[in-house]
């Protein structure tokens, strides 16, 4: 994804065909290798024999095997070449042509006009499914790829998009000339795609119903037993997710939390079914979560899925996602230390993740709670590295002289949230006295903190103001560590005694033990 | 409340959205900002509050600025910060592009919302004392911010000094005295004596300002939890 060889095509160029993107290879889109044609054959057969387990390993396997044996910097043959192996049918095309784009924009650096036929292919493939004729069974994997990926591209081509400083005037005016209604990837487009994916599968009533026992779909992994199609209601579940992402993607984010109130997270769901939308769901979730001063809910969250990825990356080793899951991995301890450092509820945090996180960031979180200038660059550092990849949704700005935007977006966020790190500088004071103290005077921790008593009452409220959020229903939840009253001018603090979770630990050996007990009782009847 | 456009008589028999529906049922839709707009003029004059409406412009205007109009803006921070303590302002904010942001009047309420933050009531009151234009235009612009003022009290005092108090609602003399009145037949405020410093209010009790009402949820479990050991 990092060439620089954005060469553009000229407007006369037929659809679908692809020039040769200048690295000398020769590519020609119309050359069929036979194990290209025995996979799309097989692929094609598979699928229209809704034989998912096949599907799978074709999709995960075959298809990165042949990419990486005959495809490592060239595109795959074009559709054109390969429809009349799997009978000219129109969706397997679509199909193909998505996994088509999908290695393009990973291996190579799509142009211009490729940007813009892989959205006309979403856009069709989408209408295929929403008028609900598609028969299919498909992995959860793949079906998740496509949304991800389509918000994906959605993002580059906002962030290509920005970036007017070096665009030719041919890529100038082809832009101009996508620029009316229903141009490609505009951010109406996007959304409404990802929504009526929501509606029509009517998914979040199915989750609902799922709930009193009135509708299966969690206990099948969202696959159709009955004969029907699993495709439009996972694309619709995945749809959940992107929402949520897309709306991060924009600053938004409570709307992006409200999108995702379908999906119970501290469930398993269909959305841990694919690690790929788990760790993108809990990304966002926390990030969001963050971003809104809930700072505990983002602590929880993120430790879990940290957990889960330390228990579970070995199985990931040879799979496609693997270097994403390790960057989202990275990107999660580095909003870890930042929440930590900001509301440090260390009890929250499992001893496995907390070692790990020492490891990465103990230093840093020392230097971030002393809220000096340092403190900030770490703060800065630490975001820019970890944030999602803001995007400035409205059309190109074509006014001379042409400038790069792109940056705009996630400026503007970081500038906030470390704005909102400075209110909070004088905090980690309080705390400290806090731990020191149970009961102290306004003008003694007024005269140990070099300020005066009014000073020091704000302080202290916004201590109380910063350390409890508030949700949507405008209920108030602590989130500090230490906690204190204030009786006229004496501040009392509160003991905070750590509790046994007895409940869980009796609740699991419960059932182990029985678990046991029944695995006893089966080897005496043999 | 309609769409903003003259129904002609035949459709006046349909079911009209109202802006909520709307918003629930079809925001990614530029058609509804004229509406959406209205809601928030609606909000102002009724003193009714919709933040997910007003995010929802706030994003129809993130994607197609030459129809931003800065007075709605402006406008919907004013209702944001009426909001506090909830977060509104902020997530406002993240949807308005800095060049925006740094006009006047919204460099005026970024102020007003950092006095806010961090508990500054004093330089707050001082502050909208010379932005009336701004503050005035939005009835119950007071009353919000003091009831967010007491709402921070609640949490941090058991017992707070009268001119505490007084400095924080900024309302002083007989004003106050009435205003404690009301508080004390209503919302279960007393009044105490200080020693030899003036009065003294005792706030309600809750779990903020009481660590001893905190609820222990650390160690409950869900019934649902329970109900899965059993055959």
């Amino acid at each position: 994804m990092a060439g620089n060889y954005e060469y553009e095509d000229g407007p006369t160029t037929e659809g679908g065909a692809v020039n040769d993107n200048g690295n000398g290879t020769g590519y020609d889109p119309n050359f069929v290798p036979d194990s290209v044609k025995s996979f799309v054959a097989h692929l094609y057969r598979h699928i229209r024999e809704k034989n998912v387990y096949e599907i799978h390993q074709m999709y995960e396997s075959s298809f990165q095997t042949l990419s990486e044996r005959l495809f490592k910097d060239t595109p795959w043959p074009s559709v054109e070449a390969v429809s009349h192996y799997v009978d000219n049918d129109h969706v397997f095309c679509l199909l193909y042509r998505e996994m088509w784009f999908r290695h393009l924009y990973a291996r190579l650096s799509p142009t211009l006009r490729q940007r813009i036929d892989s959205w006309d292919n979403y856009c069709s493939l989408f209408q295929v499914v929403l008028h609900g004729v598609v028969n299919m069974q498909l992995p959860n994997q793949w079906l998740w790829d496509m949304v991800d990926e389509f918000v994906y591209q959605f993002q580059s081509f906002c962030q290509y998009r920005a970036k007017m400083k070096s665009k030719s005037e041919l890529e100038i005016s082809l832009l101009k000339q996508f620029d009316q209604a229903n141009y490609a990837w505009n951010v109406y487009g996007v959304l409404n795609f990802l929504q009526a994916l929501v509606e029509k599968s009517a998914i979040i009533q199915i989750l609902e119903q799922e709930k009193e026992g009135l509708e299966q779909f969690t206990a099948t992994d969202g696959y159709d037993y009955s004969g029907g199609s699993n495709v439009l209601k996972v694309l619709g579940y995945f749809s959940i997710v992107g929402l949520l992402r897309v709306h991060c993607l924009l600053g938004d984010y409570q709307t992006g939390l409200k999108c995702l109130l379908p999906i119970d997270i501290t469930q398993q769901g269909v959305y841990t079914s694919v690690i790929g939308s788990h760790i993108t769901t809990i990304y966002h979730y926390g990030f969001a979560n963050l971003m809104m001063r809930r700072y505990v809910d983002a602590i929880r969250e993120f430790n879990k899925m940290l957990l889960y990825i330390y228990k579970t990356k070995q199985y990931h080793q040879k799979s496609p996602q693997y270097e994403q899951i390790l960057k989202k991995n990275e990107q999660m301890y580095a909003l870890l230390a930042i929440s930590l450092s900001l509301c440090p509820q260390v009890k929250l945090v499992e001893e496995t993740v907390n070692s790990q996180l020492r490891e990465k960031y103990g230093e840093k979180m020392i230097r971030m709670q002393r809220y000096d200038d340092e403190a900030f660059a770490i703060y800065d550092e630490l975001f820019s590295y970890a944030c999602p990849k803001f995007i400035t949704p409205s059309a190109s700005s074509f006014d001379e002289p042409l400038v790069n935007y792109n940056q705009d977006a996630y400026r503007l966020q970081l500038k906030l949230f470390l704005y909102e790190v400075k209110q909070q500088q004088l905090l980690s004071g309080v705390r400290t006295f806090m731990k020191v103290y149970s009961t102290i005077s306004l003008s003694k921790l007024a005269n140990y903190m070099e300020v005066d008593e009014p000073t020091l009452r704000t302080i202290l409220m916004t201590y109380k103001h910063k350390t409890h959020s508030v949700d949507f229903e405008g209920k108030v939840t602590s989130n500090a560590d230490v906690d204190f009253y204030i009786d006229d001018d004496m501040i009392h603090v509160s003991e905070s005694k750590p509790v046994k979770q007895y409940g869980d630990y009796f609740l699991r050996q419960i059932v182990k033990l029985e678990g046991v007990i029944n695995d006893m009782d089966r080897v005496k009847l043999e | 409340m309609g769409r903003g456009r003259e129904t002609p008589k035949s459709q006046q028999q349909q079911v009209s959205y109202t802006v909520e529906q709307l918003v629930a049922v079809n925001p990614y839709n530029p058609d509804i900002l004229p509406d959406l707009e209205n809601y928030v003029n609606e909000q102002v004059s009724l003193q009714t509050y919709s933040l997910d409406a007003n995010l929802c412009l706030l994003r129809l205007y993130q994607f197609e600025p030459d129809r931003m109009s800065t007075q709605i803006v402006a406008r919907i921070l004013v209702k944001a910060l009426m909001a506090m303590p909830a977060p509104d302002f902020s997530l406002c904010l993240f949807l308005i592009p800095e060049r925006v942001q740094m006009e006047e009047q919204f460099k005026t309420l970024i102020v007003l919302s950092h006095y806010l933050e961090t508990g500054r009531f004093r330089q707050f009151w001082d502050e909208a004392a010379k932005s009336r234009h701004i503050v005035e235009a939005v009835p119950g612009f007071e009353q919000a911010i003091q009831a967010f003022a007491i709402h921070v009290l609640t949490l941090t005092y058991q017992k707070v000094p009268r001119t505490v108090l007084a400095e924080a609602i900024n309302i002083e003399g007989l004003s106050l005295d009435k205003f404690l009145e009301h508080h004390v037949a209503n919302s279960g405020w007393i009044l105490e004596k200080g020693h030899g410093k003036g009065q003294l209010i005792i706030l309600p009790r809750n779990e903020f300002n009481h660590p001893e009402l905190k609820k222990n949820a650390a160690d409950s479990i869900p019934l649902e939890h329970v109900t899965r050991i059993f055959p």
